[in-house]
């Protein structure tokens, strides 16, 4: 059984790999790329820390096969931060005390930074329910919600960030 | 996405890694049936892989040749034109929740897009395999059932059209052979004075129902139902169209009595089996309760629609 090659854009940095097909996104993302701040909950796309933003939108890593990536864009949690600096959403939900252990909150992250890129301003129900595929066992959401809706006000407040080009290999 | 293999899930040990398999993307969907005709029981097409892959990492099912349509573009749209409304099977169950012409006109199929798995899932996921997949916890087969969909199909000797009432055979088994492909979705165009509701209860967010009820209707100009589709999901080894409806219903206005009394007879139609999700009884306990919900609202909606 023969490997594939795949070619992938993590965090604006272009990169191809050998790999078997049978990898998932998850583990090509902590295993070969390295970019372990992917987190591996549950495995059976429940629980969604494994959650990274391909194209634009938030998919659960875990049940996305590595050729599902192929030529597409990949966003991780390590794409969040500029220069050493945290990027609004991580900053709201430091601030808000949106996390305990911390296990989900590359999820959360991720799933909040792909609602904030298409609705601006989310009312709280829009926040519960878009993050409802991402499951806390630490804070009873109320404080990650709080946190979203902060990370609102500080993006109209203040703009987004901008996003950090890296020139390819 | 899958009902059954997430109740065998719970309680069984799992591996996390699929087995060995070659793996092809095929641009068109020429290339894709030839891939199918030449690998036959061993191939597997894989669209978002968000039931099928599940199944792989739990080594349900072993295939030696994953075939990935999810890059045909020809297969990703939704149009409406005066006779029906046509839905690439690749279009993803977020793209059917969001778009404007099933939220304008369609609310039966935006209410079962929106109630399916999670966002994150649904962004992945297409209706053509949450279809074909033939997991009766599914929640679209049920809703083009009462809606009275057809499904076109290609193969390598051409095209069918077949039934949403012919479709679903058994368990995880369509009458799709292994040749061939689920590519468009058919519904009859709404018409005026027809309204539809998909009623669905779970335990909790994200889960499959413990039943669900899929009721479409069309009133004349007094009120008296014309048409009606009724259809169960999760109470039985298929997504189940309701064959006494119609017997019920036809020709009279809908009143609490009378959409208690056929929810009552619709819910004799029900097969449910004791699981994870509640005993025989208590599911045909919500059935009763949710049967009636949504012929009321489907009747609501009917009476309002222009």
């Amino acid at each position: 059984m023969g490997k594939i090659k795949v070619r992938v854009k993590i965090n604006g940095k272009e990169r191809s790999d050998e790999v078997e097909p049978r990898m998932l996104l998850a583990h090509y993302l902590r295993d070969v790329v390295g970019a372990t701040g992917t987190h591996i909950g549950c495995d059976t796309s429940n629980c969604g820390a494994c959650t990274v933003v391909m194209d634009g939108k938030a998919v659960k890593s875990c049940t996305v096969l590595v050729g599902q990536a192929n030529g597409r864009e990949i966003k991780t949690v390590e794409g969040l931060s500029q220069n050493g600096k945290l990027s609004k959403i991580q900053k709201a939900f430091l601030d808000k005390h949106g996390l305990q252990c911390g296990y989900c909150t590359s999820g959360m992250l991720m799933a909040s930074y792909w609602l904030l890129k298409k609705n601006k301003k989310p009312n709280e129900e829009e926040i519960r329910r878009n993050l409802s595929g991402n499951l806390c066992r630490c804070t009873g959401y109320q404080n990650i919600v709080e946190a979203v809706k902060y990370a609102s006000e500080l993006i109209e407040k203040e703009g987004e960030e901008e996003e950090v080009v890296v020139e390819s290999q | 996405m899958n009902g059954i293999i997430y109740v065998i899930f719970i309680v069984s040990a799992m591996t996390i890694t699929p087995s060995v398999f070659e793996y092809y993307t095929p641009s068109t969907m020429v290339e894709a049936v030839n891939l199918l005709e030449k690998y036959g029981d061993e191939a597997k097409l894989l669209a978002g892989g968000q039931s099928l892959i599940p199944l792989m990492k739990m080594r349900f099912a072993s295939i030696s040749h994953v075939i990935d349509i999810s890059r045909i573009e020809e297969m990703d749209y939704i149009k409406e034109d005066s006779n029906r409304l046509s839905i690439g099977a690749l279009t993803t169950v977020d793209e059917l929740g969001s778009s404007v012409t099933i939220k304008k006109r369609y609310m039966i199929i935006k209410e079962a897009a929106d109630q399916i798995a999670d966002p994150l899932v649904r962004n992945m996921g297409t209706v053509g395999g949450n279809i074909s997949h033939g997991d009766p916890a599914n929640d679209l087969p049920a809703v083009m059932l009462s809606l009275d969909a057809t499904f076109m199909v290609q193969g390598k000797n051409g095209g069918k059209e077949i039934k949403a009432e012919d479709f679903f055979v058994d368990s995880l088994i369509t009458a799709l052979e292994p040749n061939e492909i689920l590519y468009e979705i058919r519904v009859p165009k709404m018409v005026k004075r027809q309204g539809g509701a998909y009623i669905k209860h779970k335990k909790s967010a994200g889960d499959f129902s413990v039943a669900a009820v899929a009721s479409n209707i069309i009133v004349d100009g007094d009120g008296k139902i014309i048409k009606v589709g009724v259809a169960l999901t999760s109470v039985g080894p298929t997504p189940i169209k309701s064959t006494r409806a119609e017997g019920i219903l036809a020709g009279k206005k809908l009143t609490e009595e009378l959409a208690a009394e056929a929810a009552r007879s619709i819910t004799e139609e029900s097969d449910p089996v004791s699981d994870f999700y509640g005993s025989i009884d208590y599911k045909k306990k919500v059935l009763r309760f949710i049967i009636k919900e949504s012929l009321v609202a489907a009747y609501k909606r009917a009476k309002e629609a222009q």
